[in-house]
C-alpha cells in the first residue's frame, strides 16, 4: 500500500463564525492504490473536519459541482489526478464570483448570464409528427458546443468576467450562444446576433484564452466566440 | 426552533428533484401555467440524469424495423415477468411521442445518414418479440443522460420555471386523512427551513445507489424520496431488486455503458475468451444486465478474472475503428483514460458489476400517482422516475429504459397532476397543527447530539453491509445477518454527532440528513430480500438454484408478487402483478433465456 502525507492550504471561511477569511494548513493520509483524484482526497479531508464545505456530486466530470481554483489554475476536483499536484496543494474558490462559504461561491451571476442568451432552441414553426431532420454534417456543428458541463471553470478564469461579470456574457455563456446559433433548427440566429451586438456583452473577450486552457471538458469558447464575431461581419457586408 | 417560525409558501405543486423525471413533470405544469416550484438539492443540471451515457428507447425503427408491442415483450421479458403490463404497455407506446417532443425541445441526437435520430442497439432489446438484437436507442453519442437533462432544463428556462436550488426536503407533509400537502425542505445557504405547502406534491428525487460501498450513482444518490415517503407511512415497493450495472470501472466505480457492447464491444476473461457466448448463445454480450453481471461474477469466482488479484473481467474494443470510437464513444474513452489510466483503443478496460439502478421504489400507477397497499391513490402525492415503481422495470430493467421511464412517467405525473386540480379531485387542505414537529425535532437532535456516531462511519458500515451481503448472488445465511446488522448501524444513525453547526452551507448536516435517508432504503432492501425466497432477475439467492420445477430458481406459484415493505413494524406485505396490459393480450409467464 503506497501511502503518503499529502499537504494543503485550504480557504476557509464561514460567515457564521469567521470575521475574514484565512487559508487553513491541512494535511491528510492519501493511499495512493485507492486515491487517485483530488475529490478522493476532500473526501479524507472532511472525514477529519466535518465543517469543510464545497459541492461535488457525480465524481466523474459530467455534473460540473465541484469546480475550484486548484494551484492556481480553475478545474474539477474530481478529474484532477492527486500524482501530478504540487506540494502544499492551494485550494482556493473560483475566482471573481462573492464566496458563500469555504470553497462554494455564489453562482447566481454566472447562471444569470446562461441564462441571458436565452439557452433554448427557439423554432416558432409547426411541430412536425416525427423529429426534425438533421444530416450527420449539420449535427456535427454541435460537437464542442453542447458539452458544455456548466461548471463556470471558463468564465471565472476570465479577467474580462471578473471586471464586467453583470455586462459581459462570458465564455461559458458565448458558447452555449453559438450552440443553438449553429444548430440548423433554430430559427432565431438573427436575434440572437442582435443580442450580442454589444460592446460589453460579446465584445469584452479580448482573446486572452484562459478559457481554453481551463476547460475541463476540453471545449474552446474562444472559437466559438470568434464564429460568433465572423457571422456578424459577414451579415453587415 | 419552534413550529411557529417555520414560514409556510404555498403552491399548486410542489416536484422534488430536478433531474430528468422532475424537469419532464415541470415542463407540463409550468407550461399549463399552474404555479409550481421545482426544489433540487443541486443546480438542476448537476442531477443525476446527466451521467446517464447510452441511450434512450424507443421503437422510432429509424434503422430497421421496429414496434412498441415488440418493446414491449423485452421490458415484460427483462423484468422477469414481475413488471406490471398496463404500466409497460404505456411506456412503450408512449416512447416514440416522447422522445420525438426531447428532439423539438432541442436534444441535440446524432443522425442517421437520412437525418433521423441515431439508434443503436442495447441489451435485451430484441426485433420480433426476442429474436435477434434490434437498434431501438436513441443516443447522442455516449452522453444521452448529459443532452437530455440540459435540453429539458432549457425548456424549463423557456417555460419560466421557478426553481429552488440548493434546497432538500426534509420530510413529507400529511393530514390526518393521509392526503399529502406539501414537504418541509431547508435552503441549504442559509439552513432556513421553509414549508412548501401545495395541491399536488411530485417525488423526482432519483435512486439510492449510494446504500452500495461500490456505486455507478452520484453523492447525491441518497434515497432521500424514499426515505421521507417511509417516514410518511408509505409503503416502498420491491425494495429487493437492485440492478449491477456489468460494466463499472474495476476499482473506481464510474459507468461504462452498455453501448460500448452496443457498438460491437466484447467481454473477455483471463484466457481471452468471449465467454457470454456459453451463459446467452443468442444475444451474448448483449444479453439483459442481470444476465451479464452474474456471469462476470461466476467467471471471477471461478478464477478466470484478470489483473493480479484475477478480480475483474475486459471489456474489449481494440477491434472497432478508432473512428467508430471517437465518434460514437467519446466520453467512454475520456472515462477509461480518467480513471482506468488505459486508452480504450489500445487495450481492453477492466471492469466490474457495480450497483447502478433501484427497481423498486414508491408505488405507483402508470399515471403517476402514488397508490397504497389497496391500489387505491394517495391523495395529492405523484413520482416518477428512479425513486417511483409503476413498475415498468419489475425485478430487472433493460438499458436505456430508465431515461424513457423518466420522460414518460414524468410527463404523465404532470398531466396527471393537471387534471387532478382541475378536475377539482385534489385542493390546498389545512396544515395540521404538528406538520413541523418530525422535522424539527430532526433538526434540534443534529444541534445538540453530543458523543454519538461519525456519519462518515456510519454510511461507510452500512454501505459495506450492503455490499458483502446483498450484492450480485445473494445468500441465506448472508441476509439473516444483513438484517441484523443494518438494525445496528440504524442505531448508531439515530445519535449521529456532527461538530459543524454552522446555518450556513452546512454539507455536514445534509450528509446526516441523508443518512437517515439511506438508512430507510437500505432496511427496507435487505429485510425485503432477505424475505423473497426465490431467484428472480436482479435478485439471485443460492438457496433458490435452477430446477425443472423452478427453471432459474423462479417460483412463480409462490413468488410472482410485488413486495411493500412497511417501516412502521419493519414489516412486508404483498401485492399481485398486473399481469393486463391496457390493449393487448397478455405477455404470458415463460422462462427466460437469452
Amino acid at each position: 500500500m503506497a501511502t503518503s502525507t499529502m499537504q494543503f492550504k485550504i480557504y476557509r471561511y464561514d460567515p457564521d463564525k469567521d470575521n475574514a477569511p484565512y487559508m487553513q494548513d491541512a494535511s491528510v493520509e492519501v493511499d495512493f492504490s485507492l486515491d487517485r483524484k483530488l475529490l478522493d482526497v476532500l473526501t479524507r479531508l472532511k472525514a477529519k473536519d466535518d465543517s469543510l464545505s464545497y459541492r461535488r456530486s457525480c465524481r466523474e466530470g459530467i455534473c460540473g459541482s465541484d469546480a475550484m481554483n486548484i494551484n492556481g489554475k480553475n478545474g474539477l476536483a474530481c478529474l484532477t489526478e492527486i500524482k501530478d499536484l504540487k506540494q502544499p496543494v492551494v485550494l482556493r474558490p473560483l475566482p471573481g464570483l462573492p464566496v458563500i462559504r469555504d470553497l462554494i461561491v455564489d453562482m447566481t451571476q454566472f447562471f444569470k448570464q446562461y441564462h441571458s442568451i436565452k439557452p433554448y432552441l427557439i423554432n416558432e414553426g409547426p411541430r412536425p409528427e416525427r423529429e426534425r431532420l438533421q444530416s450527420p454534417e449539420e449535427r456535427e456543428e454541435l460537437n464542442g458546443l453542447y458539452e458544455c458541463i456548466l461548471c463556470a471553470c471558463c468564465s471565472t478564469s476570465c479577467p474580462s468576467f471578473w471586471w464586467n461579470p453583470d455586462k459581459f456574457v462570458g465564455p461559458a455563456g458565448l458558447l452555449n450562444a453559438y450552440r443553438f446559433i449553429a444548430d440548423t433548427r433554430d430559427q432565431a440566429t438573427n436575434e440572437r446576433l442582435d443580442d450580442l451586438e454589444d460592446p460589453y456583452r460579446l465584445f469584452r473577450c479580448h482573446t486572452i484564452m484562459n478559457c481554453v486552457d481551463v476547460c475541463p471538458k476540453g471545449l474552446n469558447p474562444t472559437r466559438a466566440i470568434g464564429k460568433i464575431k465572423e457571422m456578424m461581419v459577414r451579415r453587415a457586408i | 426552533m419552534s413550529k411557529l417560525s417555520v414560514p409556510v409558501r404555498k403552491f399548486d405543486a410542489v416536484i422534488v428533484g430536478a433531474g430528468g423525471s422532475g424537469l419532464r413533470a415541470a415542463i407540463q405544469l409550468s407550461e399549463a401555467g399552474l404555479k409550481t416550484a421545482v426544489l433540487s438539492k443541486v443546480f438542476p443540471t448537476r442531477s443525476h440524469t446527466v451521467a446517464a451515457q447510452g441511450g434512450v428507447s424507443a421503437s422510432l425503427g429509424n434503422s430497421e424495423e421496429d414496434h412498441w408491442h415488440w418493446h414491449m415483450y423485452d421490458t415484460v421479458k427483462g423484468s422477469d415477468w414481475l413488471g406490471d403490463q398496463d404500466a409497460i404497455e404505456y411506456m412503450c407506446r408512449k416512447a416514440p411521442e416522447v422522445v420525438v417532443e426531447l428532439e423539438h425541445f432541442g436534444m441535440p441526437f446524432d443522425r442517421t445518414d437520412e437525418g433521423k435520430i441515431y439508434q443503436r442497439p442495447f441489451g435485451g432489446h430484441m426485433s420480433n418479440f426476442g429474436e435477434k438484437p434490434v437498434r431501438r436507442a436513441c443516443a447522442a453519442a455516449d452522453r444521452t443522460g448529459h443532452a437530455m437533462l440540459h435540453a429539458l432544463y432549457q425548456r424549463n428556462v423557456r417555460a419560466n420555471t421557478q426553481f429552488f436550488v440548493e434546497w432538500m426536503a426534509l420530510d413529507l407533509i400529511r393530514d390526518q386523512s393521509g392526503q399529502v400537502l406539501g414537504v418541509i425542505a431547508l435552503e441549504m445557504e442559509t439552513g432556513e427551513v421553509v414549508a412548501f405547502h401545495s395541491k399536488a406534491t411530485v417525488f423526482a428525487t432519483g435512486g439510492a445507489g449510494r446504500i452500495y460501498y461500490s456505486s455507478t450513482n452520484a453523492f447525491i444518490n441518497t434515497g432521500d424520496g424514499l426515505g421521507m415517503a417511509a417516514r410518511a407511512g408509505i409503503a416502498l415497493e420491491d425494495m429487493e431488486f437492485w440492478q449491477f450495472h456489468p460494466t463499472g470501472v474495476a476499482g473506481a466505480g464510474v459507468l461504462i455503458t452498455e453501448g460500448v457492447r452496443g457498438e460491437g464491444g466484447i467481454l473477455r476473461n483471463s484466457t481471452n475468451e468471449r465467454f457470454m457466448e456459453r451463459y446467452a448463445p443468442n444475444a451474448k454480450d448483449l444479453a439483459s444486465r442481470d444476465v451479464v453481471s452474474r456471469a462476470m461474477v461466476t467467471e471471477i469466482n471461478e478464477g478466470r478474472g484478470c489483473g493480479p488479484n484475477k478480480d475483474f473481467v475486459l471489456l474489449d474494443i481494440t477491434h472497432l475503428d478508432p473512428a467508430t470510437i471517437m465518434k460514437r464513444l467519446p466520453g467512454i474513452r475520456e472515462i477509461s483514460i480518467q480513471f482506468a489510466g488505459i486508452d480504450p483503443i489500445k487495450a481492453p478496460i477492466p471492469v466490474v458489476p457495480t450497483c447502478h439502478y433501484q427497481m423498486g421504489g414508491v408505488p405507483t400507477n402508470y399515471k403517476g400517482q402514488v397508490v397504497g397497499d389497496d391500489g387505491a391513490p394517495v391523495r395529492g402525492f405523484y413520482a416518477a422516475g428512479e425513486v417511483a415503481c409503476a413498475s415498468v422495470h419489475g425485478a430487472n430493467r433493460l438499458g436505456t429504459n430508465s431515461l424513457l421511464d423518466l420522460l414518460v412517467f414524468g410527463k404523465a405525473s404532470g398531466d396527471t397532476v393537471i387534471d387532478d386540480l382541475r378536475s377539482g379531485e385534489i385542493g390546498l387542505r389545512d396544515l395540521p397543527a404538528d406538520f413541523a414537529d418530525r422535522t424539527l425535532a430532526r433538526l434540534n437532535r443534529l444541534n445538540t447530539q453530543t458523543g454519538g456516531a461519525s456519519v462518515n462511519e456510519c454510511r461507510l458500515e452500512l454501505q459495506r453491509t450492503m455490499q458483502k451481503h446483498c450484492g450480485v448472488f445473494r445468500f441465506k445465511d448472508m441476509l439473516v445477518e444483513g438484517v441484523a446488522k443494518i438494525v445496528e448501524v440504524e442505531k448508531a444513525a439515530a445519535h449521529t454527532e456532527i461538530k459543524d453547526k454552522s446555518q450556513v452551507w452546512n454539507t455536514a448536516r445534509v450528509e446526516a440528513l441523508e443518512l437517515d435517508n439511506l438508512v430507510e432504503v437500505a432496511k427496507a432492501t435487505m429485510v425485503s430480500a432477505e424475505a423473497r425466497k426465490e431467484s428472480r432477475g436482479a435478485h439471485v439467492r443460492d438457496d433458490a438454484p435452477d430446477t425443472p420445477a423452478n427453471p432459474n430458481g423462479r417460483d412463480d406459484v409462490n413468488w410472482h408478487k410485488h413486495t411493500l415493505w412497511h417501516r412502521e413494524g419493519n414489516r412486508l406485505s404483498y401485492k399481485p402483478v398486473i399481469m393486463k396490459p391496457l390493449s393487448v393480450e397478455t405477455i404470458a409467464l415463460k422462462t427466460r433465456s437469452y
